[in-house]
């Protein structure tokens, strides 16, 4: 590996470096706008100029140059000083003078750069320019006279969210950053452009003068609107939830965060379950805990254990769960699911409901068969990780489609959208065994239907003839759309041996049904003399059918562990008070339990996560996704034969709006509106 | 920008173009023709001039090309906008690209001017004639500043040029004629006036 010597400091750099990046591992830093780690080089901004000895005797923009064996770099000299302070005076000639008034005051590039490492004054005397703000849809704020044209935004388009529709046109003082043709953005990571712009210039929609960075409470937490388990940092002042941000985490989000999990938290306000409400002469009144718990007590009172069942929803921390599970025990029901929406997973081994290969392993495979998904809506962030895989194969890593045709932002050869194909490839199974890592993926779409346990099956099966599970490589993937999913087949949220599933507690199949956070169910599918207790933060559907209305938090206002897709468990933390009665859902369960005489054994979360690891040692192992390879080839139970022929259908109708709380904002609901039907735009 | 003038709805290549399309999609290597955006705006430029008598680019016409070459529309948008040589806008029938830069202008490039806006009525640059005729573009060095100044019409050098041949020029091609293109001073190419001066004797390589 190269030496290079920054400001005396030697350091080994990779091969392949460039001098900003050696100069960051000796601690020295520099300054940038376009420079961006996870983007392509542009080299445009010149602000990260610094001095090479034996070099061309000029400053060198030292992102775009590559570093070489004994190379000696001074980043603070006398002509780096002048460069930086000369960068920055032509690049404030053109922006304006209104941080009192812009969004990206106190968290700007520019603004610090400024203080940094420019002059305290202006040579220029003559008139800015200014420029027509675009529209770029429900999300993004534009006022582009504040762009100083690093082109971020246009790479992040063009390469990490694969919609290429931004872009610099006209030139020299003319030169505009937009899409010319004025539309919303069609990404679903729309939002990072917010996040990558180093000046004002993009900025949040809904968070317009809002509040500023120094005013909020920042609290780290796991979004939980789908199942990848991004990490997001929770920024709040007072009781409110103003923004949400992503947090680095290589392995999983990298630092990027899909729209709705960025942008449904005005759901968090509106629609809200903040006290008790209790059914009583067919209408809900408003009621104190005790008197809720009381009706609950007296309705249960006497109903066999055979006749209780409970339903887990899709955005549930696993403590609540447990503390659910572990109640329904005391009660004698059997009658638990955690899969609101009757997907057949199989928990008889953990590898066969997870996303095993790992969001980072994607970067390892070279063929993938996707199976009645739409990763795009279902998981965006695992889609930008698949296109990231695509582009580093320079596009030629073969993808294949079984299900309906959607626009991904990769090229994707659809075979057809019947399960059949699944036990006849065809030519394409050649190139599947051709791959030395390839992957299937396997979306709710294909599980959540009546030959759904074969279907998972016959996808094995692919997995194992096509050699996708080896000694050190696992390609069998389950994609998840619900957060709460994998934690709950981890702890066991499941018809015990006399349970009964989902379908055998609706139409009258139980008594009294609890429901913990779960909206996806029709209501009229629930008998029509079931008691049912809805144990939620949103008035949704589950709560329009409830006897009793228990107000419980949001992922926001718990602290809570949560399982993703692929397994990783990973904890969130409190970051603002549930509203008004409302409390964290495993204190509620516990004080019930207290109520009934049939106390649960934790006082504390310490000792309620104690159980849960007795229960299932993962839940031990924080943010730890160890990929492993198989041993066992044998495949689920299920007949890989008993495929039916229908076609798939996908989980996922509106992007945005998928979720109690997604479906309580305006922000979302105004992208339903704006972004329906999505526009197919080529890959770039 | 694009949305201030009115666009036609539809555009498709007609013969003539596939035929020069089919040529400049030939010379790049498989998975690489968005090599082809500039020949092929060229392409739509010309065949608008074709067929309404304005060389301009139509935003339907950067999305066909989009299409035909496999890229993203806004990659077109972004080519077609930097050059100046692709009118985003309809232009006249003759365009008047007049060269200001230094050499031109020490040799007389704002007698040209005035004299182009005295034939055609324009005022400021980019406008169009009102009878249609003409569009005045400023443009910077064409690269013939040894016969300075320049008046480009379409894709023709005007060369050595005053007021009194401007105007002549510009009469001309009213009445349909296309005088002959190159030194209006009756040079041969960039010779110095009145005949070469150099290379009269046959070379040593004969």
């Amino acid at each position: 590996m190269p030496k290079v010597t920054v400001d005396g400091i030697t350091v080994e750099v990779p091969a392949g470096s460039n001098v900003l990046q050696a100069c960051e591992l000796a601690g020295k830093e520099i300054p940038r706008f376009c420079y961006h780690e996870r983007l392509s080089v542009a080299g445009n901004c010149r602000m990260c100029l610094v001095e090479i000895e034996k070099a061309p005797p000029k400053p060198i923009s030292s992102c775009s140059y590559p570093v070489a064996d004994g190379m000696v770099v001074h980043t603070d000299s006398p002509m780096v000083r002048a460069a930086r302070r000369g960068v920055m005076e032509f690049l404030l000639i053109n922006h304006p003078l209104d941080c009192p008034i812009c969004d990206q005051g106190g968290e700007c590039d520019l603004q610090d750069q400024a203080v940094g490492y420019g002059m305290d004054h202006t040579r220029y005397g003559e008139n800015k320019r200014a420029v027509k703000d675009k529209y770029l849809g429900p999300l993004v704020k534009t006022v582009m006279t504040r762009c100083i044209h690093c082109t971020r935004c246009i790479r992040f388009a063009a390469e990490v969210a694969g919609t290429p529709e931004l872009g610099a046109t006209a030139r020299g003082e003319s030169m505009e950053v937009g899409t010319y043709i004025e539309h919303a953005l069609t990404s679903e990571l729309s939002g990072n452009l917010i996040d990558i712009c180093p000046v004002g210039a993009l900025t949040s929609k809904p968070y317009a003068f809002v509040a500023r960075p120094w005013e909020l409470r920042k609290t780290d937490s796991i979004d939980v609107l789908d199942a990848t388990g991004a990490n997001i940092r929770i920024d709040a002042r007072g009781p409110e939830v103003l923004r949400i941000l992503p947090r680095v985490n290589d392995d999983v989000n990298e630092e990027w965060l899909g729209d709705k999990s960025r942008f449904a938290i005005d759901g968090l306000r509106r629609k809200r379950l903040d006290s008790c409400w209790v059914r009583r002469d067919g209408k809900l009144h408003r009621a104190s805990w005790a008197e809720a718990f009381d009706a609950i007590a007296a309705r249960i009172d006497g109903v066999h254990g055979d006749r209780i069942g409970a339903v887990a929803g899709d955005l549930c921390d696993a403590e609540s769960m447990l503390a659910l599970r572990d109640l329904m025990a005391t009660l004698g029901s059997q009658n638990l699911d955690c899969r609101q929406d009757g997907a057949a997973l199989d928990a008889s081994r953990r590898d066969f409901y997870l996303f095993n290969t790992t969001i980072a392993g994607i970067e390892e495979a070279d063929a993938i068969l996707l199976v009645g998904t739409n990763p795009r809506h279902e998981a965006p962030l695992i889609n930008a990780r698949i296109r990231k895989r695509w582009l580093a194969t320079g596009a030629h890593m073969p993808i294949l489609g079984i299900g309906p045709e959607v626009p991904l932002t990769y090229d994707v050869r659809w075979l057809g959208n019947t399960p059949r194909l699944l036990n006849d490839l065809g030519d394409a199974a050649g190139l599947l065994r051709d791959a030395k890592r390839p992957m299937l993926v396997l979306g709710q779409g294909a599980l959540r239907r009546p030959d759904g346990a074969a279907i998972l099956a016959a996808a094995w099966r692919v997995a194992t003839d096509h050699g996708m599970l080896t000694g050190d490589w696992h390609g069998f993937n389950v994609l998840h759309t619900a957060a709460a999913r994998v934690g709950g087949m981890d702890l066991g949220f499941l018809p015990g041996p006399r349970g009964k599933p989902l379908a055998g507690m609706l139409d009258g199949g139980v008594e009294v049904l609890w429901l913990l956070g779960a909206d996806e169910i029709a209501p009229e599918r629930i008998g029509r003399n079931t008691f049912v207790i809805y144990q939620g933060h949103h008035g949704d559907r589950g709560a329009s059918r409830a006897d009793v209305i228990l107000p419980g938090a949001a992922y926001t206002e718990k602290n809570g562990t949560y399982v993703n897709t692929e397994g990783r468990v990973q904890r969130g933390f409190f970051a603002t008070y549930p509203p008004g009665q409302a409390r964290e859902d495993w204190k509620i369960l516990r004080a019930f339990s207290d109520r009934i005489g049939r106390r649960l054994p934790y006082d504390t979360i310490e000792a309620l996560r104690a159980r849960l690891e007795q229960i299932n040692p993962v839940f031990a192992r924080l943010d730890a996704s160890p990929r492993f390879g198989i041993s066992d080839p044998a495949g689920p139970a299920g007949d890989p034969a008993a495929v039916g022929d229908a076609a798939f259908a996908l989980p996922i109708e509106s992007y945005y709006q998928t979720d109690p709380i997604s479906r309580a904002s305006p922000t979302m609901a105004e992208c339903t509106t704006t972004y329906r039907p999505v526009a197919a735009v080529a890959a770039e | 920008m694009a949305e201030e003038i009115e666009q036609p709805v539809h555009f498709a290549f007609d013969a003539e173009s596939e035929a020069e399309i089919a040529t400049h999609l030939a010379k790049y290597p498989p998975g690489r023709q968005a090599s082809a955006v500039i020949p092929l705006l060229y392409v739509v430029q010309a065949q608008m001039k074709r067929s309404t008598g304005s060389a301009w680019v139509p935003r339907v016409a950067m999305d066909a090309v989009a299409a035909r070459l496999g890229m993203p529309p806004i990659r077109v948008y972004e080519v077609a906008t930097f050059y100046l040589m692709f009118n985003t806008r309809p232009i006249g029938k003759f365009h008047l690209q007049v060269c200001t830069t230094t050499p031109c202008w020490l040799r007389g490039s704002d007698e040209v001017t005035a004299a182009c806006r005295k034939a055609t009525g324009i005022k400021a640059w980019g406008e169009t004639s009102a009878d249609g005729m003409f569009t005045m573009t400023e443009v910077e060095c064409v690269g013939a500043c040894v016969n300075a100044p320049i008046l480009q019409v379409d894709d023709d050098f005007y060369e050595d040029m005053d007021a009194a041949r401007t105007e002549a020029l510009l009469a001309a091609l009213r009445r349909g004629e296309r005088p002959p293109a190159g030194s209006m001073a009756g040079r041969q190419g960039s010779a110095p006036e009145g005949g070469p001066t150099t290379l009269l004797e046959p070379t040593v390589a004969e």
